[in-house]
């Protein structure tokens, strides 16, 4: 497949309007699926978590989760919608293996959740408005894994084996009203908008959310408009990108590909597109068009979900606070400055913090092993912090650790790399190691005596004003105390050495 | 002794009670029938003997220990083939699930199972319960037993000849259009839908899920009543199914009766166009309905015109759907074509061998009345008719307790009759359609001979929802009526069988 030609990103931005929508399915973590008995978990022996109604046998009968209508009630809710009194699921009707009645149980006209909007704040600072058409319940499908053939998609493949362990896994599908006026910034926009939805169902506590598992899934829409045009460009869905980073480059993509067909005089054909992380960009999936029937009428086996004015409004009691309204009022309790904030923000670290500051941290202190150290050694080992083996409330306590003067920052990198190696919690290991610093006057006292009398000339310097000539002592004593002791302390003593003599 | 066989289930209840006689002998007695005429009637399409017998082995030692059993220990049931079995194939008469054995009981079996009635086997149907004669099924038609040269009615024609050829006291049916009531009518038995919802649907192979209804088929009333209700009631595997029990319906039968109710003549369901042998039957009905004290109104259903029409469109849209998962893919038949196929050939080759005429024929109506364009003037016009027809039933319900009309325009028809003209074999279910389409119960109850043919002709009537028992209450009572005037059973009117 020949690469296609990409015009430069800040040309295709000064010709063409950018125009964004996005379907982001996110994974309810209900203890049992959307419509029967099963138990809702990844990673299990394929087809162990399966009965007659996920398989879809003949005779079999859905019943409705409520744990999960009140989990996208929450959703809805946190996205500022409106619920729907009364709300029916739907057939969704199409052929395909992983499909084990053939049709998608989900709703249609009739979503339990509709008219939203949600601020999301991008890089720069700059907050957008979202508007959210609707949210509405459906189920997952099973999981393909297509043998042989090169593509690892069904065409070309030998056999493929279905896993029905995640069909009828509880979804929420949130789908975004056209999104105009990002200009440049709509790829960031796009992955800004994902990462406040993951925020979101994670802050309410509905869904894992783990990008890596397709807890949260996205499908990017985005079509090109000449500047000043009313009329919409056609439109191409990018399916199923499953990171931040992957979202914000296959928008960046889908933009400069399509900028480059409709300068050439092209038209951009309406599809689905593949992402492909490896390579950095997305491939003609199949042709789709606003006429694909899925022939959806009203599902006749289960009555019409109708939550009551009073789970409502005991569902909006239970909100947590929205993530933009937190970050506002976290930036004015730590009082970093306005860059800082906005990196820890970008660099996902908010959630740590928050948690470190929570076990007692002090904001700063949770900040600098957060995008110091901790995020450097992440990268280094290309991981997401999230994966490293350290809590937050370790990284507090090995803050505190420091700020209490019992460790100094070299040996505090020292323990965490200890921790990191599943060595213990910071006080155990400093504790274990005899790491602490040494805070025995006497112990320095004579360790300060003993350097003093090598270097007899220096109490007699300090006395003369020069009081740079302790560091030479000082030196000596954390070299004798291998590095344990508080410097600071120590250059309190041979100052009060001078003075006394 | 009369023939074990010959016995109402009612009686056969009490007979065990008393301990005269045991379900090992009422079982065996109906597997020494079906032995004897099931090959020329062909009601079953696979027969359990030994999980039946075994399991009134058990009801007897247990009775014998003194144990308290339920209600209909003992007594034995045919089951239609659309219900679910662990213990047998379900086929729901269709080649695509020929041999498979389903993993799971229906609700309504587990209940059977529960009430220890030994399960004799499973009965034929038209193929996934699509027609009226049984001439649909995969398998073969069943036949009349008062005519073999004519059908059963359908779909649940095995299940009505079961009973009227007394392989079983009782049976398991389901009611999409008809296919109870319609059969019941034809072979001189009594068949009930329910209230939608009355009865778990689940295990049940879905026809039209919003249409369907399992109910009890039997020999009289009172029959039907007991099975009734110990497979009634909510069942949390099917939120369709109503949270509330309907009451007993023994004990409406137990009290039949007919004084002082108005009984609706639907003006469009008053016999125009009907065998004259059904119309003298019906309007002799009426005269003993009258005169045991019944008032008889004429109520007008102007919508009824259009039920037809818009059955044909609501059940093949959701029939189609409910079909799709017939894909090869978990469970099934299938056919893979020659060469390297794709998912999609190995699916539609399977389909193409696996549903026969019928079956296509309604779910390529049913893909079209749900397709995009044309799902407005199909589906929704006639989701618009059912709203109309409820309108009707609720307006009549406001002048009458229970509605009458005969269950079919003519006795039972002659085989391949019908079977080339799908809107001539639709029009079959013309009384027994409104009911499925607003959700409320019938029952069709025999009223004697046509003149032109001497074949059993029904009366249906039709109840506001929920109240199931009223239908019990005035059947009995009409029931026992006629029996006083023939002085036997409708049944036993039936041409002896013979037996090959």
């Amino acid at each position: 497949m020949a690469k296609a030609n990409l015009m430069d990103y800040e040309k295709a931005i000064s010709l063409f309007e950018v125009v964004i929508g996005l379907e982001v399915h996110v994974e309810l973590n209900t203890k049992t699926k959307m419509f029967c008995g099963c138990r809702n978990e990844f990673g299990e022996e394929p087809n162990t978590n399966v009965c007659p109604v996920c398989i879809g046998l003949p005779g079999s009968l859905p019943t409705v989760n409520k744990k999960a209508v009140e989990s996208s009630i929450s959703i809805g809710l946190a996205l500022g919608c409106q619920i729907a009194p009364t709300g029916r699921f739907a057939r969704k009707n199409y052929f395909y293996p992983d499909l084990a009645k053939n049709f998608q149980t989900s709703q249609y006209d009739e979503p339990i959740a509709f008219a939203g909007a949600l601020d999301v704040e991008v890089p720069s600072g700059k907050v957008f408005t979202v508007q959210i058409e609707r949210a509405h319940m459906e189920e997952d499908a099973g999981k393909l894994t297509h043998v042989g053939g090169a593509t690892g998609r069904i065409q070309g493949a030998e056999y493929s084996l279905v896993d029905y362990n995640r069909a009828g896994v509880p979804l929420v599908e949130i789908v975004t009203k056209p999104v105009f006026g990002a200009g440049a910034e709509a790829p960031e926009l796009a992955a800004a908008y994902v990462r406040s939805i993951r925020e979101i169902v994670r802050a309410l506590g509905v869904s894992d959310a783990r990008m890596e598992r397709g807890n949260v899934r996205c499908d990017a829409n985005v079509s090109l408009r000449p500047i000043g045009q009313e009329k919409l460009g056609t439109r191409t869905e990018t399916k199923n990108v499953n990171s931040l980073r992957s979202i914000e480059r296959a928008v960046r993509y889908e933009i400069q590909r399509q900028a480059q067909i409709l300068a050439d005089g092209g038209t951009i054909i309406q599809e689905t597109r593949h992402w492909h992380e490896d390579k950095g960009s997305t491939s003609s999936g199949r042709p789709k068009s606003d006429a694909d029937d899925y022939r959806y009428f009203p599902e006749p086996d289960l009555v019409p979900v109708m939550p009551s004015n009073e789970l409502i409004e005991s569902l909006r009691a239970k909100l947590p606070e929205n993530p933009a309204d937190k970050r506002k009022r976290l930036a004015g309790e730590w009082g970093f400055a306005e860059m800082e904030f906005r990196d820890v923000v970008n660099a996902g670290l908010l959630d740590f913090i928050e948690e470190a500051v929570a076990a007692g941290a002090k904001p700063q202190a949770a900040r600098k092993w957060y995008s110091g150290e901790i995020a450097r050694i992440a990268n280094s080992e290309d991981k997401d912090v999230s994966e490293l083996n350290i809590t937050p409330a370790q990284v507090a306590e090995l803050a505190n650790l420091v700020d209490a003067g019992k460790i100094n920052d070299r040996i505090a990198r020292t323990v965490l790399a200890e921790v990191l190696a599943g060595k213990g919690s910071p006080e155990e290991i400093v504790k274990a190691q005899g790491l602490e610093v040494v805070s025995d006057d006497g112990a320095l006292i004579a360790a300060i005596d003993e350097a003093l009398a090598k270097q007899p000339d220096v109490l007699e310097k300090i006395r003369e004003g020069k009081l740079q000539a302790a560091g030479a002592v000082i030196g000596a004593v954390m070299q004798a105390m291998k590095g344990q002791a508080d410097a600071a302390r120590v250059r309190e003593l041979v100052l009060e050495r001078a003075n006394q003599s | 002794m009369t023939e074990l066989i010959k016995k109402t289930a009612s009686e056969l209840i009490e007979l065990m009670h008393s301990g005269e006689v045991s379900s090992v002998e009422i079982t065996q007695a109906h597997l020494d029938q079906i032995s004897k005429v099931d090959s020329q009637i062909h009601s079953f399409l696979v027969v359990n003997a030994e999980s039946a017998l075994a399991t009134a082995k058990d009801v007897d030692a247990r009775r014998k220990a003194g144990e308290v059993l339920p209600m209909l220990a003992g007594l034995p049931i045919a089951v239609k083939d659309n219900l679910t079995t662990v213990d047998a194939p379900t086929t729901a008469g269709s080649k695509i699930l020929e041999g498979w054995i389903p993993p799971y009981d229906a609700t309504v079996v587990t209940k059977l199972r529960n009430q220890l009635m030994p399960i004799l086997g499973k009965t034929n149907l038209d193929e996934f319960a699509m027609g009226s004669s049984t001439e649909f099924s995969a398998y073969g038609p069943s036949k009349n037993p008062w005519d073999i040269s004519r059908t059963p009615g359908g779909s649940g024609g095995g299940s009505s000849s079961v009973i009227s050829s007394f392989q079983a006291p009782l049976a398991i049916g389901s009611d999409t259009g008809g296919s109870i009531r319609f059969p019941a009518a034809v072979t001189g038995t009594v068949g009930i839908k329910p209230t939608y919802g009355a009865i778990s649907r689940y295990g049940l192979i879905a026809l039209a899920s919003s249409l369907d209804q399992i109910g009890p088929v039997a020999r009289n009333v009172l029959d039907a009543a007991y099975l009734q209700d110990v497979i009634a009631g909510h069942d949390p595997f099917d939120s369709t199914s109503l949270p509330d029990s309907l009451g007993s319906m023994v004990e409406a039968a137990k009290a039949g009766s007919l004084a002082g109710k108005r009984f609706g003549l639907i003006k469009q369901l008053s016999g125009e166009g009907f065998q004259q042998g059904v119309r003298n039957r019906f309007a002799e009905a009426i005269k003993l309905i009258t005169d045991a004290g019944g008032e008889i109104v004429e109520v007008d259903c102007p919508s009824f015109e259009y039920a037809i029409d818009a059955y044909y469109l609501i059940l093949p849209a959701e029939a189609s759907s409910n079909l799709a998962k017939f894909d090869s893919v978990r469970f099934g038949m299938r056919v893979t074509p020659e060469g390297n196929p794709t998912i999609e050939k190995v699916m539609s080759a399977t389909r193409e061998a696996g549903f026969g005429p019928e079956v296509k024929r309604r779910i390529i109506l049913g893909t079209y009345a749900l397709s995009a364009g044309s799902f407005d003037k199909f589906y929704g016009a006639a989701q618009k008719v059912r709203t109309l027809i409820q309108r009707d039933f609720a307006n009549a319900f406001s002048k009458a307790d229970v509605l009458i009309s005969p269950t079919a325009p003519t006795t039972a028809f002659k085989f391949g009759e019908k079977v080339a003209d799908p809107l001539a074999m639709y029009l079959n279910d013309i009384a027994t359609i409104p009911a499925n389409l607003a959700g409320l119960p019938g029952i069709s109850v025999p009223i004697g001979l046509a003149d032109e043919d001497q074949l059993p002709v029904g009366i249906q009537f039709l109840a506001p929802s929920y109240k199931d028992g009223l239908l019990y209450e005035v059947g009995a009572a009409l029931e026992s009526t006629l029996e006083g005037i023939w002085g036997k059973r409708m049944i036993d009117f039936a041409p002896k069988l013979e037996v090959n």
